[in-house]
């Protein structure tokens, strides 16, 4: 069974339609690409999996749960799916390990004590060990986006949506990111990536979804897909940023 | 007749302040609990908590506060409750800070970035331990100044509440004036008094908001 099961999904702003019946099926240890133009969907898609965006048709299962079910609780849902977002969002009034221990100890009632050390052993993951104490503004945003990473893995989540976690970084700072990523992917974390980093797409995915107009116009093995895309439009958009 | 020097006037005002500064201070923390409350109802996502709430601080703003006192002090009465101006006062003028307190909150919560909210959700934090943990920290900071700056409101507004007959500042300052027919004399004092009061507040309302201004 899919560990995220996405099924002809219909979501409008008013009278524009951003998906037009998107479905996806996303297995355990998968690390989904999903590129596109913006303003092709695929920010909403994601946002659409853990909570943030209401859909007005279709269904998403995560983890088993219904995302838009009458019935559903959101806050269960959202414990095992993590975020993490293009502009940080780390809590500006918190040092790097507080904003890692703050979801553990509010919502899952763990200690102090254990929250700290899991947050010193996700921080460490992340390379972050010696800047525990320090507060965001202190933070490159390369380090920021990693402290932001750890956050989520705090809560042990089944799969990790990242909303274009690189794009907001200086050029040298892309790297440091996608290196955490990339050992996270091989860990066999299930990993849906919204991304503008085509070769890490290439290199580190294992499934790559090319978005356009709202629908999923091309899928399939990402080295395929980029060696010999069948579409047009996917010609076009690698022949750009390629 | 009894004789009343300046220091007799001065005396008696400055014990009837003692009641001013009571009557706000009681306002000012009974009304920021009550407007805490409305700012959860205010800002939460149950459409019709959203909405008395806003029905309450239009009310409240949008009508004089010597209404809200008179409403108060005998619309009370009509159900056979006897109010003093005591109880009378410090529920209209809770209500009336209240309101207006949410308002100026509302304000700074509104102000925290969207990010924090969509970050704090995906964590699978609850609107309460949002507000609690993530952003009412945040907003505090930028709220204190506002907040401060009211405070003088909440002091010149318990001068209303010496028409229901409470005895403060203003309310002695009229039968001082009744006794010695010194109206400029007695009045002069009396404005003095409420801006020996508010003058430091509002100075330190400005003080707090410029350091944040160089903070950022």
């Amino acid at each position: 069974m899919s560990l995220v099961s996405i099924r002809d999904v219909r979501k409008s702003f008013g009278a524009n339609e951003v998906l037009k019946g998107v479905s996806l099926d996303i297995a355990k240890g998968d690390v989904v690409a999903i590129i596109g133009r913006s303003g092709s969907g695929k920010s909403t898609l994601l946002r659409c999996i853990n909570g943030l965006e209401t859909y007005q048709s279709g269904s998403i299962t995560a983890d088993g749960i219904e995302v838009a079910g009458a019935n559903t609780n959101l806050r269960e849902l959202r414990r095992h799916v993590g975020m993490v977002f293009q502009q940080f969002n780390l809590f500006p009034h918190l040092t790097a390990a507080e904003n890692v221990m703050l979801a553990p100890t509010v919502v899952n009632k763990v200690s102090k004590a254990e929250a700290r050390a899991t947050a010193a052993e996700v921080l460490a993951k992340v390379g972050l060990s010696e800047k525990m104490d320090a507060y965001p503004s202190e933070l490159s945003g390369g380090q920021q986006q990693r402290v932001a990473i750890a956050r989520s893995l705090a809560m042990r989540p089944k799969v990790l949506l990242c909303d274009e976690i690189t794009s907001a970084l200086d050029p040298e700072l892309v790297n440091e990111v996608l290196r955490v990523v990339e050992q996270l992917a091989r860990e066999g974390m299930t990993l849906i990536l919204v991304t503008h980093e085509m070769r890490f797409a290439r290199d580190v995915g294992t499934k790559l979804v090319f978005m356009h107009h709202g629908k999923v116009h091309e899928e399939g093995v990402p080295k395929e897909v980029f060696a010999a895309p069948r579409t047009p439009e996917l010609q076009q958009f690698v022949g750009q940023v390629g | 007749m009894l004789q009343f020097s300046f220091w007799d006037i001065l005396s008696n005002l400055l014990i009837a302040t003692q009641w001013t500064i009571v009557l706000s201070l009681i306002a000012f923390f009974c009304g920021g609990i009550v407007g805490l409350v409305l700012l959860f109802m205010r800002t939460s996502r149950i459409a019709p908590l959203a909405w008395f709430t806003k029905i309450y601080i239009e009310f409240f703003q949008g009508t004089p506060l010597l209404m809200q006192l008179f409403l108060f002090f005998f619309g009370i009465a009509l159900f056979g409750v006897e109010v003093s101006p005591w109880t009378a006062a410090t529920l209209a003028l809770t209500f009336w800070t209240s309101a207006f307190l949410t308002e100026i909150w509302r304000g700074c919560v509104e102000s925290i970035p969207k990010g924090q909210w969509e970050a704090s959700s995906s964590l699978a934090l609850s609107y309460i331990e949002q507000m609690r943990y993530v952003i009412l920290p945040q907003a505090s900071r930028i709220a204190i100044a506002p907040t401060v700056g009211f405070s003088v409101q909440v002091i010149k507004g318990t001068a209303l509440a010496s028409i229901i007959g409470f005895v403060e500042l203003t309310k002695a300052g009229t039968m001082l004036n009744n006794a010695t027919f010194r109206p400029f004399l007695v009045y002069s004092l009396v404005a003095l008094i409420y801006f020996c009061l508010c003058f430091p507040l509002s100075w330190w309302a400005k003080k707090i908001e410029g350091r944040l201004n160089v903070a950022r």
